[in-house]
């Protein structure tokens, strides 16, 4: 019955609208056919139906009224009733109220799916009406006695759940933060620049909860109850840097005070509990650590699998690279005139392109030229990219070595962040540049970009890493040194106060204590660094890149020798792939950077928030739209591919060095422990019943472990091997799809060739053309086509025109199998050239079953 | 949105969102849109009024500019949406929000590909022939001379587009087919919608 439905209403699209209503009509009639045996209600029900759309329908088609008299005749016998709809409910019997509920609830669906119907709004308000009537009406008497109350209570709640889950979405869409900024921005530069700042406001939200889960658990339990500064060396500033420590050049490199601060590992007390809630903060900051990159995988994985249902179609279905070009290629949200003159300049050059390509599919010469061209692309990108890391390389160590010496001048301190970000700023346009002899399509060569946009920063990243490492494990071994003396020191000490004086010695100032270099905070300040460059780097490379040129493009203009506008400055393009990249790698260092120093989370989101407004900005007031736009149609996982990438490569440095680096001796929540995740064994030793330990204890053996991995694998497997088959029965189905419409195709192409006998007798009609043989004769179709393609359209336009709405309708859907024949002269292709041997065919072929015909027409499958 | 957002009637709000993909603040947001571009004195009951096409085509979406224009189909699309009975195109407040849901973010494939159909089938006959192949690429070109494809260009184009939809060969594209098409292209859902 549905199916009915479906086709019912997608005729109902093939005519004109004033067949509509009486078609309406013969749809209900059809619903309240469809379920036989009906009783007394079903009957009354559908007549009420009938009445009511009488009266609102004025237009009535003949054919639908004798249909309709016919079933009224049918009814008058138990219709006796219908007037009275409510003095005789309680007589209901079982059947009738089953029957009744089936109704109402039809009526539910009906109002549930209104708005997926093409109608009218007049239409869809009077059938919504008619049918909340109804269900109103009805409701009420289903049920009986006791189960009455309860059924209308029922119905009432389900009344009011769905109106709160209405508001409640109301409410939601309410709370999404710039919808109209970012609406604002897609309908002036259409979807892909619009996809970026949804991935921004994305981010946003996952660095929110981020922060709020290190703010809430870490930093402000510190703040509130623990030791206050200066009470303890790791929380004051060393006396040999107090003079300076408020500074500002000391605090913008994260010197003095902040780097004592609770925005740093090192400021954390290894108290095992602090302040009167007993709050087991050494524990919080290692759960929270991990917690970190619990929720971002979780997060980044879930929106993946989400995104990548919503993408069930897949474009790689290459069957209708014309008809898509031509039906899908507008964006609808284009509301800027300069942005849709790209838009058609685009869709004319995608249009010719694709003609050419057609053309020259076959006699390709340039391919040689361009695979080498590619080759080349690909070799210069990987210079560069090998040479970015040396440089790196390179310049860490030499700030090793600066470090030490004491005078260092501004640019020696900051050498590595500059050059990280020259490097960032000055190689993605020269991948670019590169990129343009490769010729891609637009929407390839982003990823491309992306893709060497990606491996720059990783590479640098990594580097960066690995030269940091080497600079932690010196400093390890520099602690080890710094320990014996702090020891002695605070035992010197001691000793000399004790030889003073008798009474209790005074302690030693905190600040005047030996440290350690506490590599932990080092790293962190390194990493917060780095952001808060990569920071300024990008908002100066908006302001001077795009803001400056900007102006001075347009009002330099008009004292110019030549079109500023139009020639070599322009404005700055929206840099997508850039803008994505710098946001993925700058969340890989906050992620990466998060455990060491808690407070980078907060600079993120004060980045981001930022970010927002500034780049909003920026993009309406100095940018121009893509010479090429295109839309962003599934790179939307691309970029969640790439971050959950970057997720997991800033996860292993961060699990090495808790895995295997013991924690410093003198500042950390873990100081005094071999390894920082001790702190999870101490509590459960300390904390939990005996029991809770044992199990641990069983649970953490490798004995269990090792088994667990393995079942994770096996069900890895497993499930891998299940997804792959139906990806093959998939492409299975595909291919049989595909299959069935070629020999469709090839069957009304050349029906003639399908069958020996058919061919012998054309032989015989038209010798002249029998060399024409069947692969050809598909060629024959292109070359005949465009002389033949016109008339034969408006020929049969002409007849739907002629023949009744309906009835074109249905032709056009479901062209029945005569209707094809009756049409063969005017079709175009393997027919056109020899019009002469058909002649006989139409008037014989009633007579009897043709064999190949007769083979052929049943088989036709409606491919929808 | 205050003022004149209470103008609509609660319950008409409430059908509203039942019929359509839109949720209430896009309604509201549409009436008060809708009202702007009544004259002042009809505003009290916008719901009743029609505004004529050229008053409709001036949303940033349709606006057409003096020398170019940025939607293409605007006059299509007024056309297809409007119930007006003399075809002048001018749309009631109800014609607007049905647009509004068909170019919304929720609408389904299905009904988008409909309207869709609607929009490019220039003379109503309830198929794409050549003739509305035709021009679907003109409007898709855009105005310019140079813009233009030459006719061999065109012909070699349509004739392509018919061989890969058409799939009962009678030379047009009927609704079925172009569903067939359009359901499996990646971006159509994502590209036929209209914010206001």
């Amino acid at each position: 019955q549905k199916n009915k439905e479906e086709n019912e209403s997608k005729e109902e699209e093939n005519c004109p609208q004033q067949s509509r209503a009486s078609r309406r009509k013969n749809h209900r009639m059809k619903r309240n056919d469809g379920k036989k045996g009906g009783g007394e209600r079903d009957k009354k029900a559908s007549s009420k139906d009938e009445k009511e759309s009488e009266n609102k329908e004025k237009k009535t088609n003949m054919k639908g009224k004798e249909e309709e008299n016919k079933q009224k005749k049918g009814r008058k016998n138990s219709a006796s009733s219908n007037s009275s709809n409510s003095s005789d409910e309680e007589s209901l019997s079982e059947e009738e109220l089953a029957m009744l509920m089936e109704e109402v609830e039809q009526k539910k669906k009906l109002i549930s799916t209104m708005r997926n119907k093409p109608w009218r709004m007049m239409k869809k308000l009077s059938v919504l009406r008619e049918a909340q009537a109804f269900v109103e009406k009805f409701e009420g008497a289903l049920g009986k006695g006791k189960g009455k109350k309860l059924y209308a209570y029922k119905m009432m709640m389900a009344k009011k759940w769905v109106k709160f889950k209405r508001d409640f979405d109301n409410f939601k869409t309410q709370c999404i933060p710039w919808e109209m900024k970012i609406k604002e921005v897609e309908s002036h530069f259409g979807s892909s620049v619009a996809s970026y700042f949804i991935f921004l406001r994305w981010m946003y939200g996952v660095n929110l909860v981020l922060f709020g889960l290190i703010f809430g658990l870490v930093i402000i339990p510190e703040v509130l109850m623990g030791m206050p500064y200066g009470s303890m060396p790791r929380k004051t500033v060393p006396r040999a840097e107090q003079a300076t420590a408020m500074d500002f050049s000391v605090l913008w490199d994260f010197e003095g005070y902040i780097k004592y601060s609770a925005l740093f590992y090192g400021y954390y007390n290894n108290q095992r509990t602090i302040g009167w809630l007993k709050y087991r903060l050494p524990m919080a900051y290692f759960m929270v650590g991990i917690s970190v990159f619990g929720y971002s995988l979780m997060v980044v994985i879930r929106s993946m699998a989400r995104n990548a249902n919503e993408s069930t179609a897949d474009g790689d279905d290459d069957n209708f690279v014309f008809s898509w070009k031509m039906f899908t290629s507008w964006d609808y949200l284009i509301g800027n005139p300069e942005t849709a003159d790209n838009k058609f300049a685009s869709i004319t050059t995608s249009f010719k392109e694709s003609i050419v390509d057609e053309q020259e599919s076959n006699k390709d010469e340039n391919i040689h030229l361009r695979r080498f061209l590619r080759v080349l692309a690909n070799v210069l990108i990987i210079c560069c990219l090998c040479g970015s890391g040396y440089l790196i390389y390179f310049v860490v160590k030499r700030s090793q070595t600066f470090s030490k010496m004491q005078n260092a001048g501004w640019y020696e301190r900051n050498e590595v962040e500059i050059v990280m970000s020259l490097l960032g700023m000055f190689c993605p346009p020269l991948f670019e540049t590169i990129a343009t002899l490769e010729n891609y399509h637009p929407r390839i060569g982003l990823k491309w970009q992306l893709g060497r946009i990606f491996a720059l920063f990783l590479g640098n990243l990594y580097t960066f890493l690995l030269a940091l490492m080497d600079d932690v494990n010196e400093k390890l071994a520099e602690e080890d040194v710094v320990k014996n003396i702090t020891r002695w020191t605070l035992f010197g000490h001691y000793n000399s106060s004790m030889e003073n004086s008798t009474a209790t010695p005074a302690p030693l100032d905190p600040a005047d204590v030996p440290r350690g270099p506490c590599w932990e905070t080092t790293v962190g300040i390194e990493i917060v660094r780095l952001t808060v460059s990569d920071i300024l780097v990008t908002f100066v490379t908006i302001l001077v890149g795009d803001f400056i040129r900007a102006c001075f493009v347009r009002f330099m203009n008009y004292c110019w020798c030549w079109d500023l506008e139009a020639g070599f400055p322009s404005y700055a393009e929206f840099d997508i792939s850039g803008n994505v990249l710098g946001l993925v790698f700058n969340q890989g260092m906050i992620w990466m950077g998060s455990f060491y120093a808690p407070g980078l989370v907060g600079i993120n989101v004060l980045r981001l928030l930022t970010s927002m407004y500034f780049q909003c900005w920026a993009v309406m007031s100095s940018n121009v739209p893509h010479a090429r736009v295109f839309k962003a149609s599934k790179s939307n996982n691309f970029y969640m591919g790439l971050l959950l990438l970057i997720l997991f490569l800033s996860l292993l440095p961060v699990a090495y060095t808790i895995m295997s680096l013991p924690p410093s001796f003198d500042c950390g929540p873990f100081s005094g422990k071999k390894r920082m995740y001790d702190v999870i064994q101490e509590t459960i030793e300390l904390d939990f019943p005996l029991f809770v330990a044992k199990i641990f204890g069983y649970v953490a053996n490798p004995g269990l472990i090792i088994p667990a991995i393995l079942l994770m694998v096996l069900a890895i497997y497993y499930l891998n091997a299940v997804s792959e088959a139906y990806q093959r029965a998939n492409a299975e189905l595909k291919k049989k799809m595909q299959l069935q419409r070629e020999e469709e195709k090839n069957k009304r192409n050349n029906k003639a060739s399908t069958n020996s006998m058919m061919q012998d007798l054309e032989d015989l009609l038209a010798p002249s053309t029998k060399s024409e043989s069947s692969p050809k004769q598909a060629e024959d179709k292109k070359k005949d086509s465009p002389n033949q393609a016109s008339p034969v359209g408006k020929q049969e336009k002409a007849e739907v025109l002629n023949s009744s709405p309906i009835a074109a309708g249905r032709r056009a859907a479901f062209i029945p199998p005569p209707h094809v024949l009756v049409t063969r002269p005017l079709t175009p292709g393997t027919w056109a050239p020899y019009p002469q041997p058909r002649q006989p065919w139409p008037g014989g072929r009633p007579m009897g079953p043709f064999p190949g015909r007769g083979r052929g027409q049943p088989r036709y499958i409606h491919p929808v | 949105m205050g003022g004149s957002s209470s103008l609509l009637p609660q319950e008409a709000l409430g059908e509203y969102q039942e019929l359509t993909f839109l949720n209430k603040q896009e309604i509201l947001l549409a009436y008060k849109r809708f009202s702007e571009l009544l004259p002042r004195e009809q505003r009290e009951n916008a719901c009743s009024v029609r505004v004529p096409k050229s008053q409709i085509l001036t949303l940033p979406e349709l606006r057409p500019s003096p020398s170019r224009q940025a939607n293409p189909f605007q006059h299509r699309i007024c056309h297809v949406f409007s119930t007006s009975e003399d075809g002048d195109d001018s749309m009631s407040f109800e014609d607007f929000l049905d647009m509004l849901s068909v170019f919304s973010d929720a609408a389904t494939s299905d009904i988008k590909s409909r309207y869709a159909f609607r929009i490019f089938d220039f003379d109503d006959d309830g198929v794409l022939d050549g003739k509305d192949l035709e021009k679907l690429v003109n409007c898709l070109t855009g105005q310019g001379e140079e813009a233009r494809l030459s006719s061999i260009e065109m012909e070699q184009l349509i004739r392509n587009v018919l061989e890969e939809s058409d799939i009962d060969k009678d030379g047009t594209i009927n609704l079925s087919e172009f569903q067939h098409v359009i359901s499996r292209s990646p971006d159509f859902v994502s590209s036929f919608k209209i914010v206001l």
